[in-house]
């Protein structure tokens, strides 16, 4: 019989044990693989047609897959696509799907499923709809054949298929894609690589994902978002993380395998930290742009438009925004740098701070003194310097400028409003886009110059929607660069918006972490965890 | 009694319904457009107008309004425009945390601030006394993300003793729950200690003067027995006040500690739905915020009765 000292012994034993237990049980101890995420937001709604939203474009490649997908070179190449042909005329095109394609719920993906996908992404999507405008009729000629027979030949078809960003044209079952385009899905089965774990959602906290074991990924080797999409681990967990230093303590600490985009003024620690490595996977980074609101003076006047892509100097604000040169490069050509497209035309002499002929031009206008109104949102860490920099070089040029704070969504709601300033509209903002959303003429959100059918800021100018539609009827490449060439020239003299450099975002990840595909879009195939 | 619980659960219905309209009020004068938010940054004017028709926003605020009370009315809180989740139950996952976070951090804070309270009032002037007073300035005027980042620093990057961040629910174990919840209600407890020590030092060092101390202390009384039962159960009442205000503010959203530990509580979750303009979601959770508030008084009102026999209803 144990004493009552002995007894006390025992007890703290077990309770040390049970304590060493369940600390244990907290930490990183995992039978199977998961890959833990913080993504830059959270995920929000699970509808990638139903919004352009980038987490709900990044949540469709995990669940979907597309007819075609982009290369790291930017190429085109097919994904659930076997084989296409092109008629010699260019007017019907005979899609056959690769074998071995399965939904979610075990549903082969067929090509009925394929045609009302496509319906519904080119209701809504702005590229699927030039798309449509080309196609007379699609038809399903089989389970796994499709065709679509054309009004005119266009060089568009593919690249529309293989967009890459918001909205991509994502394949569901056929009673998922029967839902309005202006409707929410409410059923998440896809054909993509990882299922979504609808019962372990929990919004502001994390979205889980699970290995769809009947994928098949293609042959070669993945490229982009092309390619064999082969899953190494078990699940993908994206965890919501808000406070930027918590996000690097966590993935120093093994608590996070990755992060997606952590502060640029944490790079430098994070550098340093010998369980972090910083990996670029997206070669074209991203681009800011500077808004100008057509509608309302002063900028309703093309030549202080003008005078801005003189007066601002691309470095100024890369510097102000990123501040080190290894993860910024001033580049004017519109499209890009690194993309076949990419030409500095129209815009070798600005971009690099001209205030002589800034100030030539203002005086051209006769500017009268009316105020800028800047918004400034001063939430977002990416944006938050740029506005202050844009002001200090208007006012240097002689233009009046109230820069108003305000948080990103009053920003979002006001650059919709269409009224006068003096009645809660604005004159200009600056934001960044993913790169890839401005590779191409067709995809570009800014350059949509078809007045109440643009976007916020509302450009109207008929040379440049006729030249982006010739852009989209042409597929000789030399043919595509001229035009291009043409529009730059354009839109320096009818300026839509002014691209203000791009950066380069790495993902921030632990040192047992390898595989990441570099692709302009977050992906998590590829990705292998060390023991 | 009764009646006097009756009256007050009663009171809870205007309340409510004033609150409800100036939250609906307010969301509708705050600038920003949910519908622009949820639609996107490609998305056109055409776009977001068609969104604002589906989420109910083009109808005139006073149709608006009548349609949002009269689902209140019958326990209907509606969607959240983002999720398309039933806001009720968004904000039944919030709630575990939440309270597991405001609980742990009132049981230490009473554990700790009580007794030093009492002590710095019983020991007047001393360097006890001085010490207690010095910290609740301290713990008063440093911001709880700063004890975090201290804390994490310390405790969980240089020491690895607690995880750096992650909430765990009660039912996947107890012992893991209070481990994760062990920093963020450390942090968030300085401030509540140094409130409640200070009115508990308050509180007792009036007692302390009253006659029947004294009376107690020329009948040879041991001291402690004066503090425990004489003492501090007559300071008790504004303590327990202090306390319930203490809860309600814990449960109605402590954004910042939740952000930092990356606890999913009812902060962040009115934090994210008021920067995305979520509607639904916001006016659920300041009615919900309204009635703990309402109860929590109701509760510390009933208290002062066993406290206090003089207090009737």
């Amino acid at each position: 019989m144990a004493s009552p000292l002995g007894k006390r012994r025992i007890a703290k034993k077990v309770l040390s044990l049970a304590f060493i237990g369940a600390l244990l049980s907290t930490g990183n101890v995992q039978a199977e693989k998961v890959l833990r995420v913080n993504m830059h937001s959270d995920l929000k709604i699970v509808d990638p047609i139903w919004t352009t939203a980038y987490m709900s474009r990044n949540y469709g490649y995990m669940v979907y897959d597309t007819l075609f997908a982009i290369n790291t070179k930017g190429e085109v190449k097919p994904q659930m696509i076997d084989n296409v042909s092109i008629s010699e005329d260019g007017l019907t095109y005979d899609f056959t799907l690769r074998d071995g394609l399965m939904f979610h719920d075990d549903a082969p993906v067929t090509s009925e499923d394929v045609i009302a996908s496509l319906k519904r992404w080119g209701a809504k999507d702005a590229m699927g709809q030039k798309m449509m405008t080309f196609v007379a009729e699609m038809s399903a000629t089989g389970d796994s054949t499709f065709q679509f027979k054309m009004n005119e030949p266009t060089g568009m078809v593919m690249q529309a298929l293989g967009k890459p960003s918001s909205n991509v044209p994502f394949i569901m079952p056929a009673r998922i894609a029967a839902t309005p385009p202006g409707e929410q899905i409410t059923e998440y089965v896809g054909s993509g690589p990882f299922v979504f774990l609808q019962d372990e959602w929990k919004p502001g906290d994390k979205a889980e994902f699970a290995k769809f074991e009947g994928y098949v990924p293609r042959d070669e080797p993945a490229d982009g978002l092309a390619g064999g999409k082969e899953v190494f681990v078990d699940k993908v967990v994206w965890k919501v993380i808000r406070d930027q230093q918590t996000k690097m303590n966590a993935l120093s600490k093994g608590e996070l395998d990755v992060i997606e985009q952590p502060a640029h003024d944490l790079l430098p620690l994070m550098e340093q930290d010998p369980n972090i490595q910083l990996v670029d996977l997206n070669p074209f980074g991203s681009q800011y742009t500077f808004r100008y609101n057509v509608l309302h003076p002063p900028f309703d006047n093309p030549k202080i438009r003008q005078a801005l892509m003189y007066a601002f100097d691309q470095e100024e604000f890369l510097y102000a925004a990123v501040g080190d040169e290894a993860y910024f490069k001033t580049c004017k050509a519109m499209f890009i740098c690194g993309t076949p497209i990419a030409t500095e035309a129209g815009f070798e002499d600005k971009l690099s701070g001209n205030l002589e002929k800034a100030r030539e031009l203002i005086k051209e206008a006769g500017y009268d003194g009316t105020p800028v109104l800047l918004m400034h949102p001063t939430d977002l860490t990416i944006l938050e310097p740029l506005p202050p920099v844009a002001k200090a070089i208007m006012e240097d040029i002689g233009l009046v400028v109230d820069m108003q704070a305000m948080d990103w969504q009053t920003l979002v709601g006001r650059r919709n409003k269409q009224e006068p300033v003096a009645e809660g509209g604005w004159n200009a903002f600056i934001t960044a886009w993913n790169a890839v959303d401005n590779a191409s003429p067709l995809t570009t959100p800014f350059l949509n110059a078809g007045c109440d059918k643009a976007l916020f800021g509302w450009p109207c100018d008929e040379e440049i929607q006729s030249l982006r539609d010739e852009f989209a009827r042409e597929a000789d490449p030399a043919k595509q660069l001229a035009l291009v060439e043409k529009l730059q020239i354009r839109v320096a003299e009818y300026p839509t918006h002014i691209h203000l450099g791009q950066y380069l975002q790495p993902h921030a990840m632990g040192k047992n972490i390898s595989g990441a595909p570099v692709s302009p879009v977050p992906a998590f195939w590829g990705y292998k965890i060390a023991d | 009694m009764w009646a006097y619980l009756t009256r007050r659960l009663l009171s809870v219905i205007p309340v409510l319904l004033v609150v409800a309209t100036i939250v609906f009020l307010m969301l509708r004068l705050t600038p920003g457009d949910p519908a622009a938010n949820i639609a996107g940054d490609a998305a056109t004017t055409e776009d977001i107008a068609k969104l604002r028709v589906e989420l109910g926003l083009a109808e005139p605020l006073p149709v608006q309004f009548g349609i949002y009370i009269k689902n209140l009315v019958q326990g209907d809180f509606g969607e959240s425009f983002y999720y398309k989740r039933s806001v009720i139950s968004m904000v039944a996952d919030g709630v575990g945390p939440t309270l597991s976070l405001a609980l742990f951090t009132i049981v230490i804070a009473c554990l700790v601030a009580v007794p030093l309270g009492t002590l710095a009032a019983y020991k007047q002037g001393s360097w006890l006394d001085r010490t207690v007073m010095g910290f609740s300035v301290v713990g008063f005027s440093v911001p709880v993300f700063v004890i975090g980042y201290v804390l994490i620093y310390f405790l969980s990057v240089k020491l690895g003793w607690f995880p750096v961040q992650g909430y765990q629910p009660i039912n996947e174990g107890i012992v893991g729950w209070a481990y994760r919840l062990i920093l963020p209600s450390t942090a968030l407890s300085v401030i509540f200690i140094a409130l409640i020590a200070r009115m508990t030092r308050t509180s007792v060092l009036e007692v302390l003067n009253e006659d029947y101390i004294r009376t107690a202390r020329a009948k040879g009384l041991a001291s402690r027995k004066i503090l425990l039962k004489h003492a501090l159960r007559n300071a008790a009442v504004p303590i327990v006040t202090i306390i319930g205000i203490a809860i309600g503010i814990l449960i109605s959203g402590v954004v910042v500690t939740e952000s930092v530990f990356v606890i999913p509580g009812l902060g962040l979750l009115t934090l994210d739905a008021i920067q995305g303009r979520d509607y639904p979601t916001v006016q659920a959770l300041i009615i919900l915020f309204s009635v703990v508030y309402v109860v929590i008084n109701l509760v510390i009102d009933l208290l002062y009765t066993l406290l206090d026999p003089r207090i009737r209803y």
